[in-house]
C-alpha cells in the first residue's frame, strides 16, 4: 500500500512528460514551416536583448502598474518552482519535505518566502482579473479577442489562482499535522499559510492528511496539466519570449530585409555584373515572392506568433486600429499561429497540410487589413516581447504586389509614375530641378 | 542680395570643374515637386550657402529612392530605383548625403548598402543640430519664435525606424520659443498616417484619418507652430489643420524653415 502514491506520481508524471514532449516537437516541427533566416549572428548582442527584455522585463515598464503586477507573478514563477523540485522528488521517493531536514532554518525562510510570493501572486492575478472583466481596459478586447482567447486570458489567470490557493491549504494543514503525525517533519512556522490554520484547526487528523494530501496532488498535477495547456494557450509566452528576444530583428526598424533572388534579376536587366558569377551559376530555386501562406513566413515569424501572449500593446498603439481601421498587428499574430498550427496539425495527421486550399493571405488576414499599414512600426516599438508584426504585413505586401498584382489601384498608379517619371507623383522628369530656377529668381 | 547666395551647385558641374563636394544634398521627389515642400528644400538651401558649406546636388539626375514601391510591396521596382540610383552615386564617388525627406534618409543609409551603396548617410535634423553645436548656426534670442509655443511631431521614419528624437528637439530649443510635447511622442509617437506608402492612395475604411487623429493632438497642447521634419508628415498635418480650419492661427512648418526664417535668410 506505501507504494501506491509513488507509482500513482510516477504514471501521472509520465503522462505530461508524453503530452509535453508531444506538443514541444508539434510545435517546433510548426516553426519549421517558415524559411529559413540567418539570426546567428552578434551573439553578445542577442544575449543581451535577451536578459535585459525578456529576463529583466525592461519593455514591460512602460506601463508601470502591470508592469509591477506582471513582475510578482514571473517572479513568483521562476522562484515558487524551485519548491517544485521538492515536489517531484518527495513524489518519486515517498518522502514528504525531503529538504527541509537538510536547511532547517533556512528551509522555514524559504518556505516563508515563496508564501509571500504566492500571495503576491495570487493578489496580482485578482487584480489582473478584474482589469480585464470590470474595468474592461480597451486593450483586452478587439474583433480577434473571439471566446476562446478570452477564456484562456481567464483560465490562466485562475489556474494560477487555485493552485496558489492549494500551496496555502497545503501548508496550513501541514503545519496542524506536524504535532500529530511523525510522518510531518517539523519546519516551523509560516506566516501565510499560518493565518489559514483557524479554517482547518477542528478537524480530526485523518481529515486533515485528506485535505493535505489533495492540496498536494493537487498542486502537483495542476502544474503538469498547466504545463501541457500552455503549450496550446498564448501563455506560452513564458517560454518562448526568451528565445523570441535571443532571435529579434537587431537592424534599424526602418529597415526591410532584401530580397536576393531580386536582386540578381534586376542586375541582369541592367547589364551590371551579379554577384556568385550570375548566369553560370544555375538559379536557385526561387519560390514565391514574398509570403501567401505559413512556409513562405520565415521560421521566427512563427515563432513571434507562438510567443504572442495577446497583450494588445501593438493594437493599441496602431494608428490604422486606433482610426477604426480593420488592421490590428495582434490579430496578425494569432492568425499566424492559427494556420500554423492548422497546417502543422493536418500534416502530422498524414491530411493536406498546406494543400488544404485554405492560405494564412485570403482566409485568415485580408487584404485590406494589410493595406492599412503605415510602416510606422509602433506595434514593433510597443511590444515587450520584441515580436514584429511589420515584417509578415509587409511580405504579403510583396506577395500581392508580385505575384498577384492585387496591389490598390492607387499604388498601381504610383508604380507606374515611378518607371516613367522617376517619382511616386506623376510629374514631369524634366521639371525636378525647377527649384533652383525658382530659388534663384527668387535672390534676383 | 547677390545671386550668389542663392548657388545651387550640381554634381554634373562640379565633376566637369574636377571638383568634389563636402555633402551631397538628396533633395527627394517631395522636396523637388511637392509646392509646399519646395520652400523646405529652398530654406535647406539658403542655410547652406549662410554657412559655406560646399554641397552639390543631383539635380535632373536624381530620381525616386524607391522606398514607396518597396513599402507597397514591389520589390522589382525598389531594386531597379536603388541599383540605378546607387551607380549614379558611385559614379560620382559620393561619401556624404544629407537628406530633409526622412524615407530617403532611411532607404539609402539603410538598404541601399546591401545593394552596394555605401554612404555616411545625415537627416536634416541632425546636420542642423551639428552645425549648431560646431557654432556656424548662431541663432540670436529674441528672434522671430521667442515665446511662440512649438510642438514637434515625430516622424515614425526618423524616430522608431532610425531612433532619431533628440536632434530636431534641440534645433527647436535653440530658438529660444517654448517646446511642448504632444501626449503621445518619441517611442510612443503617433504616425501622421501617411507612411508605408500611404501617402499614395485612400485610407482603407475607418471611423477617422489617422492625420485628423495626430492634428488633434497636435492643437490640444495649444502649439502655435507644430514642427515637422518629413515631407510626408508635412502634408498630413497641414491638411488636418486646414481640416479643423485652424490655418490662420496654427502654422505647420519644417525646422529648416525654422531656422532659416529665424535666421532671415
Amino acid at each position: 500500500m506505501e507504494y501506491i502514491q509513488q507509482i500513482a506520481f510516477v504514471i501521472v508524471t509520465a503522462f505530461a512528460a508524453y503530452f509535453l514532449s508531444r506538443r514541444i516537437k508539434q510545435i517546433t516541427k510548426n516553426i519549421q514551416l517558415g524559411k529559413g533566416t540567418d539570426r546567428g549572428d552578434k551573439s553578445p548582442e542577442r544575449w543581451k536583448n535577451m536578459f535585459l527584455v525578456a529576463f529583466g522585463q525592461k519593455k514591460m515598464f512602460k506601463k508601470m502598474i502591470p508592469a509591477f503586477l506582471h513582475l510578482l507573478i514571473y517572479v513568483g514563477f521562476l522562484i515558487i518552482n524551485l519548491e517544485v523540485l521538492e515536489f517531484i522528488l518527495d513524489g518519486l521517493l515517498g518522502t514528504h519535505r525531503l529538504f527541509a531536514p537538510f536547511l532547517g532554518e533556512f528551509y522555514t525562510v524559504c518556505i516563508n518566502f515563496f508564501e509571500l510570493l504566492a500571495v503576491g501572486v495570487l493578489l496580482s492575478c485578482i487584480v489582473f482579473l478584474i482589469r480585464r472583466n470590470i474595468l474592461r481596459v480597451k486593450r483586452f478586447s478587439g474583433l480577434e479577442m473571439t471566446s476562446w482567447p478570452t477564456l484562456d486570458a481567464n483560465l490562466i489567470l485562475i489556474v494560477e489562482i487555485v493552485l496558489m490557493l492549494a500551496i496555502l491549504t497545503m501548508n496550513a494543514t501541514d503545519q496542524l499535522l506536524q504535532s500529530q503525525n511523525a510522518h510531518y517533519t517539523a519546519t516551523g512556522s509560516f506566516f501565510f499559510s499560518g493565518l489559514l490554520m483557524p479554517l482547518f484547526e477542528n478537524l480530526s487528523g485523518p481529515a486533515l492528511v485528506l485535505i493535505e494530501r489533495f492540496a498536494w496532488w493537487f498542486h502537483i498535477i495542476g502544474i503538469f496539466a498547466f504545463a501541457v495547456y500552455v503549450t496550446y494557450s498564448k501563455h506560452l509566452h513564458i517560454f518562448l519570449a526568451f528565445p523570441n528576444t535571443y532571435y529579434a530583428n537587431l537592424n534599424e526598424k526602418g529597415k526591410i530585409d532584401n530580397m536576393p533572388e531580386v536582386t540578381n534579376e534586376v542586375k541582369m536587366m541592367l547589364g551590371l555584373p551579379q554577384e556568385n558569377g550570375g548566369e553560370q551559376q544555375p538559379p536557385a530555386e526561387i519560390g514565391r515572392f514574398g509570403a501567401k501562406d505559413i512556409n513562405d513566413l520565415t521560421w521566427v515569424n512563427i515563432m513571434n506568433a507562438y510567443a504572442c501572449t495577446e497583450c494588445g500593446r501593438c493594437t493599441a498603439q496602431c494608428p490604422a486600429n486606433l482610426t477604426g481601421k480593420k488592421l490590428s498587428p495582434r490579430k496578425i499574430m494569432m492568425d499566424t499561429r492559427d494556420r500554423a498550427e492548422e497546417v502543422g496539425k493536418s500534416i502530422t495527421e498524414g491530411g493536406k497540410g498546406l494543400e488544404d486550399g485554405k492560405a494564412l493571405l485570403g482566409d485568415y488576414i485580408t487584404k485590406e487589413e494589410i493595406n492599412a499599414c503605415t510602416s510606422c512600426n509602433a506595434c514593433v516599438e510597443a511590444c515587450p516581447v520584441n515580436i514584429d508584426p511589420l515584417a509578415i504585413i509587409l511580405q504579403m505586401r510583396r506577395y500581392i504586389a508580385m505575384e498577384e498584382s492585387g496591389s490598390p489601384a492607387s499604388w498601381n498608379a504610383m508604380f507606374s509614375n515611378i518607371e516613367t517619371s522617376f517619382s511616386p507623383w506623376k510629374f514631369a522628369p524634366t521639371d525636378r530641378f525647377n527649384w533652383a530656377d525658382e530659388l534663384k529668381s527668387e535672390g534676383k | 542680395m547677390s545671386d550668389n547666395q542663392h548657388n545651387v551647385p550640381t554634381m554634373a558641374e562640379m565633376a566637369a570643374k574636377g571638383e568634389s563636394p563636402e555633402i551631397l544634398f538628396w533633395v527627394g521627389c517631395a522636396g523637388s515637386f511637392d509646392d509646399r515642400y519646395k520652400n523646405v528644400t529652398k530654406a535647406f538651401i539658403k542655410i547652406l550657402n549662410k554657412v559655406k558649406v560646399n554641397f552639390a546636388v543631383l539635380g535632373p539626375e536624381e530620381t525616386c529612392t524607391g522606398d514607396p514601391a518597396r513599402r507597397a510591396g514591389n520589390e522589382f521596382l525598389f531594386q531597379m530605383q536603388a541599383v540605378a540610383n546607387i551607380q549614379v552615386l558611385n559614379g560620382y564617388n559620393i561619401k556624404k548625403i544629407v537628406t530633409a525627406c526622412p524615407h530617403c534618409f532611411n532607404t539609402i543609409k539603410n538598404e541601399y548598402p546591401e545593394l552596394g551603396g555605401d554612404y555616411e548617410v545625415i537627416h536634416h535634423a541632425t546636420y542642423l543640430q551639428q552645425l549648431i553645436d560646431e557654432g556656424k548656426i548662431i541663432l540670436k534670442g529674441g528672434g522671430e519664435f521667442k515665446g511662440k509655443r512649438i510642438t514637434y511631431h515625430d516622424s515614425c521614419y526618423l524616430g522608431r525606424a532610425n531612433n532619431i528624437y533628440e536632434a530636431p528637439r534641440t534645433v527647436l530649443e535653440a530658438l529660444d520659443s517654448e517646446l511642448v510635447e504632444m501626449k503621445r511622442c518619441r517611442t510612443k509617437g503617433l504616425c501622421c498616417g501617411a507612411g508605408g506608402a500611404q501617402m499614395f492612395k485612400d485610407a482603407e475604411s475607418g471611423d477617422k484619418e489617422i492625420n485628423i487623429e495626430r492634428t488633434e493632438e497636435a492643437l490640444a497642447t495649444g502649439a502655435n507652430i507644430i514642427a515637422s521634419a518629413c515631407p510626408f508628415c508635412m502634408t498630413m498635418m497641414s491638411d488636418g489643420v486646414k481640416n479643423k480650419e485652424k490655418e490662420d492661427k496654427v502654422k505647420v512648418l519644417d525646422i529648416a524653415e525654422l531656422i532659416a526664417q529665424s535666421e532671415d535668410l
